[in-house]
């Protein structure tokens, strides 16, 4: 096997230097009864051509822009297809960052960890927080470790949800709360403007740990975070704001100016591909005062004896290697190679670049939201703002006019039946700056 | 003095030490990137904005938009990235410099060819919310990788969805948990051995159990007699590693299994060491109810300095019902074709634990692993890891205390106690073997072995690598013996020397900010 050094030959050598007769002896510990004594029924080894056919003919029958059918594709709905640029892929594509392990030898592992502080002070500069974490699965995971942080923070069990979170986060959320004693309420969104009022969280009692709002929300809309903020501290919760759409912080207000207490969500639209869902990058930023209670790894600063300054994980007696079963997460393994893509992203496209991608998307999507709008039977769903999703309401079925527009190679958004039942002529369409004006014509045409 | 050497110059060493693997090099001084930048400097062109240009302030009132001008990102050019990061991947160590034998970690190569399936468009490029009928070929992978894996484990049902390893430990507890329930009786407690990793309680806490440590035997298996004694109507399940955390196979396994059955309970396998037995035995065999596999460890996906990985877990028949939805199913089409869809009314499932499809890209990796392996490849690897571990443990157990008699697997742990007399310590041995080119193994882990130092080489080591491994610590017993200093002064080669980490945490500085102007 080309990927084991050792040849037959060398194996025997190596054996009879320890005195052994055979590999069988080495596995003597295993009992006779438990030894397979037969070849796992697998397909036999593929040669490296093989190999790459098999995984070409796979990924042939998938469909995205370039593959498959080959359909331009509005889906959004917390995975957004961006433009990503040629270097992340070469940078992170060097040995030392791939395949290297995580940072707990810091003499080694300095670049790791200077990567990962930079991306704590991006996701800090984004968000408009004070301290970030190394990264955490995904935004689904993220928010649901911002719900345990809030139970330990306020020692208060209740939690309310925006309804119009994420459904996927939210069945996330579910889980991880359900053996947690953890109870959880749904604040109800206006209908018209598809957004949570301050009055929903007003009137949610003065027993809840965390309010959390996702903005955009699931349906595009842009939150009013500062109103919501108020209404949250008032009946003395934690404000969360959950972001599923990295690339509308560079538009709209970093949520913790606002007064967000945790910022958590998504990091894939800063140069991650879409890859089916995962791998992804969650991130999750807090305020100095909550620093002990966040979940995962944080790298600092130090110095060494000679006064040389470098990185090291820190904090870490709050983790699951020191704290084991009180540590605030049980969280190991991150998103460290993505959470490395994400900084090089914005890195690359910097200051001026993230804020034009975002402008671009807003530009598009407002051009398509408009264009669609004005064709007969068709309607904006909601009246607030929108960053690059916005929900449609269709003359018919949302799933009709899906497969209709299938049949015309576009695949034309979400339909939200699936999660919300009552909504059976609504689609989500997500546009983005990799959409041209004529893919957006196209749609609008198909539409007619 | 230095020594000279064949290949490149010498380091500074004491007399005696030879350092064949590493020298000194130049070393590239970086700042972080926002030291970079420079009003005006750009990284990136965006094609022209083709449609309409309307006043920003018509779509977003401005109170909701941002007024910082995002001015904490850098101004950079392409080639100030490209030069950054090539600069400070240079301070890390990789697999593919070398040996990087940390226990329980599973450092093996990562074939350049996974890499290569895992970025083709069709899968990189898939939206995870494309149709069942236009993403079949994703679909056909995720179901070829979860029949293979439970070929492997012996299991019946496998689900892709957990994130990491963390994660496949709290959905298998999750699924433990919902079976009992459905049983009529969750109960409280799960038990966990003291040698065990440190997700294993935090995952169990998590999952809304108690958690009851047990005291492993002497050489670190399970002790029979205090698992009869604890086990009660109250113990939803016991959670332990195989081989276990100190190397060794759980001989009594079956037996093991039969007790916590009759009393009602399951038994988790933390699949952490699972390189030690692919091909040889089979958990599902073993009597084990479930078991998360680390993709990122024995399915040779990249480390990636911390992720992703990959924690899929696989169950028995009973459990199936309760692994988290959505599920790849094979249905037939009205052409009778066969054709895959996305189930999601599973009324028993404990729930979705991540979005979407779990880490997609990691399980592309992996199947083409297995597929590139074959039946015969698998056991080979096995086997060569076993033996390289033990070929390690026969050259070092006249220079190191081995912690345990008995039957090393895939890894060997040693411990300091020889070296503590001259007053050097695991840490300072650790910290040296760096100055010999190679990345230290676990340390302190598993904490039940004072001092331990768990040396897992994988099969992705020939005999000569070995070998510069077994002479550089050697030579750093000797070192602990003629010249204990330099062994706790160490690393005398690296860009840095070890860290105030104490200093680092009680006053954080967790993310940069430009100097004050003075």
């Amino acid at each position: 096997m080309r990927y084991i050094p050792n040849s037959t030959q060398e194996r025997e050598a190596m054996l009879r230097e320890m005195g052994r007769q055979s590999i069988a002896e080495l596995f003597r510990g295993i009992p006779d009864q438990l030894q397979l004594n037969r070849p796992l029924n697998l397909p036999a080894a593929l040669s490296e051509t093989e190999a790459l056919s098999f995984f070409r003919d796979l990924a042939e029958r998938n469909t995205t822009r370039h593959t498959g059918e080959r359909m331009v594709s509005f889906l959004g709905a917390g995975a957004y297809d961006h433009f990503i640029p040629t270097i992340i892929d070469t940078l992170i594509s060097r040995a030392e960052f791939y395949t290297s392990y995580t940072p707990y030898q810091p003499e080694i592992s300095q670049g790791t960890l200077a990567a990962i502080f930079e991306f704590q002070t991006m996701i800090c500069e984004l968000t408009g927080m004070d301290v970030s974490n190394a990264s955490l699965y995904d935004g689904s995971t993220a928010t649901a470790e911002a719900v345990l942080m809030a139970e330990r923070v306020t020692r208060r069990s209740k939690v309310a949800l925006a309804a119009n979170l994420h459904p996927e986060y939210r069945q996330v959320v579910d889980t991880y709360v359900r053996n947690a004693g953890i109870t959880e309420q749904t604040i109800i969104t206006c209908a018209e403007t598809g957004t949570v009022l301050p009055e929903a969280i007003l009137n949610l009692g003065s027993d809840i740990a965390a309010v959390i709002v996702q903005s955009p929300n699931f349906f595009g809309g842009v939150e009013d975070l500062q109103k919501l903020a108020e209404a949250a501290h008032k009946i003395g919760a934690l404000f969360v704001v959950v972001v599923a759409e990295g690339l509308s912080l560079g538009l709209l207000q970093a949520p913790g100016k606002a007064g967000a207490d945790i910022v958590c969500g998504e990091a894939q639209s800063f140069g991650i591909p879409l890859s089916f869902g995962g791998s992804y990058c969650g991130f999750f930023a807090t305020t100095e005062k909550l620093l002990r209670q966040i979940p995962g790894r944080l790298v600092g600063q130090a110095s060494d004896s000679e006064g040389r300054s470098g990185f090291t994980l820190t904090l870490a007696t709050r983790e699951q290697h020191i704290r084991r079963e009180k540590a605030t997460s049980n969280i190991c393994t991150n998103q460290g190679l993505y959470a490395l893509m994400a900084t090089i992203y914005l890195s690359t496209l910097g200051r001026r670049g993230v804020r034009e991608v975002a402008e671009q998307n807003l530009q598009k999507a407002h051009y398509a939201a408009q264009r669609i709008a004005a064709l007969d039977g068709y309607q904006l769903c909601f009246t607030a703002p929108f960053f690059n999703e916005f929900v449609i309401s269709c003359p018919k079925p949302a799933q009709e006019v899906l497969d209709e527009l299938t049949d015309k190679k576009i695949i034309g958004g979400l339909a939200l039946e699936r999660f919300f039942p009552e909504m059976k002529n609504e689609v989500l369409v997500c546009v983005t700056e990799t959409t041209t004006k004529e893919e957006i014509d196209a749609l609008v045409e198909a539409l007619k | 003095m230095t020594h000279a050497l064949p290949h490149g110059r010498a380091t500074a060493t004491p007399e005696n030490a030879v350092i064949r693997k590493a020298s000194t090099h130049i070393n590239q001084n970086e700042g972080v990137i926002f030291e970079h930048s420079r009003p005006g400097r750009v990284g990136y062109k965006l094609p022209a904005l083709d449609v309409e240009a309307a006043p920003i302030d018509s779509m977003i009132d401005p109170k909701l938009r941002r007024d910082d001008d995002l001015a904490g990102l850098p101004e950079v050019s392409e080639v100030d990235v490209i030069r950054h990061y090539t600069r400070i991947s240079t301070w890390n160590y990789a697999v593919d410099y070398g040996m990087y034998p940390l226990g329980s970690c599973t450092m093996k190569y990562n074939p350049k060819l996974n890499e290569r399936v895992a970025r083709l468009e069709g899968f990189a490029a898939s939206h995870p919310y494309t149709p069942d009928d236009l993403a079949q070929g994703n679909l056909e992978l995720i179901l070829e990788l979860e029949e293979a894996l439970a070929e492997i484990t012996g299991l019946a049902a496998v689900s892709l969805q957990p994130a990491a390893g963390a994660q496949g430990e709290m959905t298998g507890l999750m699924v433990i948990r919902k079976c009992l329930e459905s049983r009529g009786d969750a109960r409280k407690i799960v038990l966990i051995p003291d040698s065990a990793h440190g997700t294993n309680p935090a995952s169990a806490a998590i999952s809304g159990y108690q958690v009851q440590t047990i005291k492993s035997s002497g050489n670190g298996a399970i002790d029979l007699e205090n698992l009869r004694q604890v086990v009660n109507e109250n113990v939803a399940a016991l959670m332990l590693t195989n081989p276990s955390t100190l190397g060794m196979f759980e001989e009594n396994i079956v037996e093991v299994c039969r007790i916590m059955h009759g009393a009602g309970g399951l038994v988790y396998m933390d699949g952490a060491n699972m390189n030690a037995l692919v091909g040889v035995t089979r958990p599902g065999d073993m009597g084990v109810d479930v078991i998360h596999l680390n993709l990122h460890k024995t399915f040779s996906t990249p480390h990636g300095g911390g992720g992703p990985g990959a924690g899929p877990i696989a169950v028995t028949k009973e459990l199936e019902s309760f692994l988290p939805f959505p599920r790849v199913v094979e249905e037939s089409n009205d052409e009778r074709q066969r054709v895959l869809r996305l189930n999601y009314d599973r009324p028993q499932s404990i729930g979705r634990v991540r979005a979407f499809h779990g880490n997609f890209s990691v399980l592309v990796r992996a199947l083409c692993y297995i597929l590139s392996l074959g039946p015969d490849g698998l056991r080979e690897a096995t086997e060569s890891a076993v033996l390289n571990a033990n070929y390690i443990a026969h050259h070092l157990k006249d220079d190191y205390e081995i912690a345990f008699d008995g039957k090393p697997m895939h890894e060997v742990i040693l411990n300091d106690k020889r070296q503590q007399k001259s007053g050097v310590h695991t840490l300072d041995i650790a910290k040296r073997l760096i100055d010999y080119g190679f990345h230290p193994m676990t340390i302190y882990f598993p904490l039940v072995v004072p001092g331990a130092m768990m040396i897992e080489p994988t099969e992705s080591e020939g005999r000569e690598e070995l070998d510069l491994f077994v002479d550089a610590m050697r030579s750093i017993a000797r070192e602990a013996e003629e010249n204990p200093e330099l062994v706790k002064s160490a690393p005398h080669n690296t860009r840095i020397g070890r860290l105030d980490e104490a200093g680092a945490a009680r006053k954080p500085v967790l993310r940069w900010k430009p100097a004050k102007a003075s």
